[in-house]
């Protein structure tokens, strides 16, 4: 809990500093516009914590989240698959590419880093290929399936409604907590960030958590694809889901999750995903932050972020330290 | 040349260095020995400015200097060579001697006069490999005579060895002795940390013994004897090492036949009893560690079967084999062993909830840890290895060497284990806590373990084994039971010489 206070307050922070720059924060559209925005990038970013937790690495997540988005329309509207099948088959697809990336790391030992910058690569290229490069959308049907997507919950208050993926970023959240806080599945993903030969010779079945972990990052990042998808309502393969990646990475990290492993959070994981929307939220509300900006904008306060979390960490080290002589 | 006055450094909990006074003189060879923890490498770690004293002084020449650095140190020609070599695999012999300082030439480094300058160093410390070779490409010796050339080419003045030979055969020994000695003529000052006594018997010219951080004493010529050295060492009697062989041994537990794996040289067979100690003895590299790992699954073997009572134990996994009832606690507990940044709770539980026995306490519904009783198995063992300080929610990592020790047995013992095997059971573990390893130890014997350990510490084996196998070049080569056992019997066997 004490880890997450940091991004909570970093959160806090710039809300209360763009709500003073900007009238348009504080209104029920935009709120609703950022829970939905956080929800599915939030989805992504905890996929990326389970990889994290463990030491590894995923880049493929905003090539899986593309592969995924051009084929939904794709199957269901120029092919004429049903909407059921079409779902079973995408999250299929992305779960076993998962376990894909799984057995490359774990029995072949290649680096997570490298096997999943290939994924990058191939998935996006696989996509534009099966598409044509051309733009897949679900033109104006669909509009059951799309719900989970851009539907929203009206609870009768101003014009504000809870969009229907922060529903299932809930639920997601609490089933991860609880994976990754409660289970020994969890227990041992953590123990594998730690030390994973320690983990190996107390008899942990590593090979078998590792594959496991990066099953569960591809899921979710197939999951924040359809989504993606039926929120937009189309998807142009070059450029869907990219770099998504690094805001599910940057989410984790902002979140209290450790590059090096061992460490989560996933209310942190949540949190440092609502931080990257309400940035980018501010960067089109507040009118003297060029547009152009944006990127500079996100990665400085990212790494400002960071490096006084850690700066305040060793301060509480050393007294700690001090204090036990 | 270099003078300590009073040193002292604190830990967390731990005094190091307690006023110590040091000195250094040119053209002799000074031995520092105590048992593990008296804060040997502490202070060399002082004298050579990787870590900074919290009390006294450092004069170097006549002036009083401050190593913040180890840069600082090697301004002043004093260098250190530490225990486990810190050298970079993929780099050249040359390369590694210039690390840092590099022959340049508009910015270019210049290999033609680097190798040249290297062959000179390399010449002069004995080794006669070409420097274009890849440090990964060395046996360890030649990496330590290595690490000794990169010190000389930096003109350094002060020479301080952490365990040398730690990782050496006789042979090479020796011929680091001889190393040594010419540099000693040279007019270097070597500092010399070994547990080997003898090594040190035969080296050094004066001898300074440290305990629990203190300077207990100082030999002089003809009196640096191992036998002089033990007493002010050890500080008190040895009877906690005294020997207890009345067990009563019960049926076969561990029967391995005709085992063989890539690493060993040749089939391997051994029966080992209920309430039986045996010890693998042998050199560093004679392939003690690759059984032990080939018997627990670690690495899979070639042919041969393993089993705990009748029970088969299948090859190349670790999780087989604890089901099986083998425990096996690794040489390197930092490394293999434990989650240093988790609780003791957690270290303690781990092996227990990777069995996901059925029916376990430590589990609800088969995937939730539970809690209150992961607590209370930590205080239970804790209790019971003595293990300090005694709160189970500390992190692994602020325990001594010997309590960590503790904590890593604890794991095992939780899982009711009946083969216990230990690699190393008391590197960097304080007297105190070896002594109570030990009788921790012979009570599990007693309760109707078998237990097998590998150990380079003669004495160990000696002290707690009722059998020694000896191996040598990747094969077991002798049996003694303990009555025949003597370090001369031990070491002929282990140097591959057949005894007459």
């Amino acid at each position: 809990m004490k880890n997450v206070l940091g991004v909570i307050g970093l959160l806090v922070v710039v809300c209360l500093l763009t709500a003073l720059a900007s009238e348009h924060f504080m209104t029920g559209r935009n709120i609703e516009n950022l829970m939905r925005r956080t929800a599915l990038f939030g989805l992504l970013g905890l996929g990326a914590a389970f990889v994290i937790v463990t030491g590894g690495i995923d880049l493929s997540i905003g090539s899986i989240v593309c592969l995924v988005g051009c084929l939904t329309p794709y199957l269901v509207v120029e092919c004429g698959w049903a909407p059921g099948l079409t779902v079973a088959f995408v999250l299929g697809v992305a779960a076993l590419l998962g376990v894909v990336h799984g057995l490359l790391i774990t029995r072949l030992r290649l680096q997570p880093f490298l096997v999943t910058l290939c994924g990058l690569l191939i998935y996006r290229g696989i996509a534009r290929g099966i598409t044509g490069d051309q733009s897949q959308g679900f033109r104006s049907g669909f509009s059951d399936l799309r719900f989970w997507g851009n539907g929203r919950l009206e609870v009768g208050v101003f014009d504000f409604a809870v969009p229907a993926p922060a529903v299932v970023l809930a639920v997601v959240a609490i089933l991860a907590a609880i994976a990754l806080s409660h289970t020994v599945f969890g227990r041992y993903l953590r123990a594998i960030g730690r030390n994973e030969q320690a983990a190996r010779y107390a008899g942990i079945a590593t090979d078998r958590c590792v594959v496991a972990a990066y099953t569960v990052c591809a899921l979710l990042a197939g999951l924040g694809g359809l989504l993606f998808v039926f929120d937009v309502g189309s998807a142009q393969p070059a450029d869907f889901g990219n770099v998504y990646e690094l805001y599910a990475i940057a989410a984790a990290v902002l979140g209290g999750c450790s590059l090096r492993g061992g460490e989560v959070s996933v209310l942190g994981v949540v949190v440092g995903a609502a931080v990257m929307q309400v940035l980018r939220n501010a960067i089109t509300l507040v009118p003297w932050i060029p547009d152009a900006i944006e990127y500079a904008v996100i990665g400085g306060v990212i790494l400002a972020g960071v490096a006084i979390d850690e700066v305040v960490k060793r301060a509480v080290a050393q007294r700690r330290l001090r204090n036990s002589v | 040349m270099l003078n300590a006055r009073g040193i002292g450094r604190r830990f967390p909990g731990v005094m190091a260095l307690d006023g110590v006074d040091l000195d250094v003189r040119a053209g002799e060879v000074l031995g520092i020995v105590g048992e593990n923890g008296a804060g040997k490498s502490t202070l060399m770690k002082v004298l050579a400015g990787v870590e900074q004293p919290d009390d006294g002084e450092l004069i170097v020449d006549g002036l009083h200097v401050s190593l913040t650095s180890t840069a600082d140190a090697h301004r002043l020609g004093i260098v250190l060579i530490h225990q486990e070599l810190a050298l970079a695999d993929t780099l050249t012999i040359a390369e590694s001697i210039f690390l840092g300082r590099e022959t340049t030439r508009f910015g270019f480094t210049q290999a033609r006069d680097e190798h040249r300058a290297a062959r000179r160093w390399l010449e002069l410390v004995g080794l006669d490999v070409k420097p274009t070779r890849r440090i990964d490409s060395l046996t360890l010796a030649q990496r330590q005579l290595v690490e000794i050339a990169r010190a000389l080419s930096t003109e350094a003045r002060v020479l301080i060895m952490d365990e040398p030979t730690a990782c050496l055969s006789p042979t090479e020994s020796s011929r680091l002795f001889d190393v040594v000695r010419s540099l000693r003529a040279a007019g270097v000052a070597v500092v010399l940390i070994s547990h080997r006594l003898g090594e040190v018997e035969a080296l050094a010219d004066r001898v300074v013994v440290l305990r629990d951080g203190r300077r207990v004493g100082e030999l002089v010529g003809e009196d640096v004897r191992a036998a002089q050295m033990v007493p002010l060492m050890v500080g008190r009697d040895l009877a906690a090492h005294a020997t207890d062989h009345e067990r009563a041994l019960g049926p076969a537990l561990l029967n391995v036949r005709s085992v063989t794996q890539d690493d060993l040289a040749s089939e391997t067979s051994m029966t080992i009893r209920a309430g039986e100690i045996v010890a693998l003895s042998g050199l560093v590299g004679s392939g003690r560690t690759e059984l032990l790992e080939t018997l627990f699954g670690l690495r899979a073997r070639s042919a041969g079967t393993v089993h705990v009572g009748d029970r088969a134990v299948r090859s190349g996994s670790p999780r087989a084999a604890i089901a099986a009832g083998m425990a096996f606690v690794s040489e390197d507990r930092k490394a293999t062993g434990l989650l240093l940044e988790e609780t003791l709770t957690t270290n303690i539980g781990l092996a227990r909830l990777a069995l996901r026995r059925e029916g376990d306490g430590l589990l609800a519904a088969g995937i939730f840890p539970s809690r209150p009783n992961e607590r209370a198995l930590a205080h239970a063992s804790i209790g019971e290895l003595a293990i300090r300080p005694t709160d189970a929610s500390r992190t692994t990592a602020t325990l001594s060497g010997g309590n960590q020790q503790k904590v890593v047995l604890a794991r095992w013992l939780a899982i009711g284990p009946r083969v216990l095997l230990l690699d190393e059971p008391t590197r960097g573990v304080d007297v105190g806590a070896k002594a109570e390893i030990y009788a921790l130890l012979r009570q599990l014997a007693r309760d109707g373990l078998a237990i097998l350990f590998a150990s380079s510490d003669l004495e160990e084996v000696l002290a707690l084994a009722d059998r020694v196998l000896v191996m040598h070049d990747g094969a077991l080569r002798g049996e003694l039971p303990v009555d025949e056992a003597s370090e001369e019997s031990i070491l002929q066997y282990a140097t591959g010489q057949t005894p007459t």
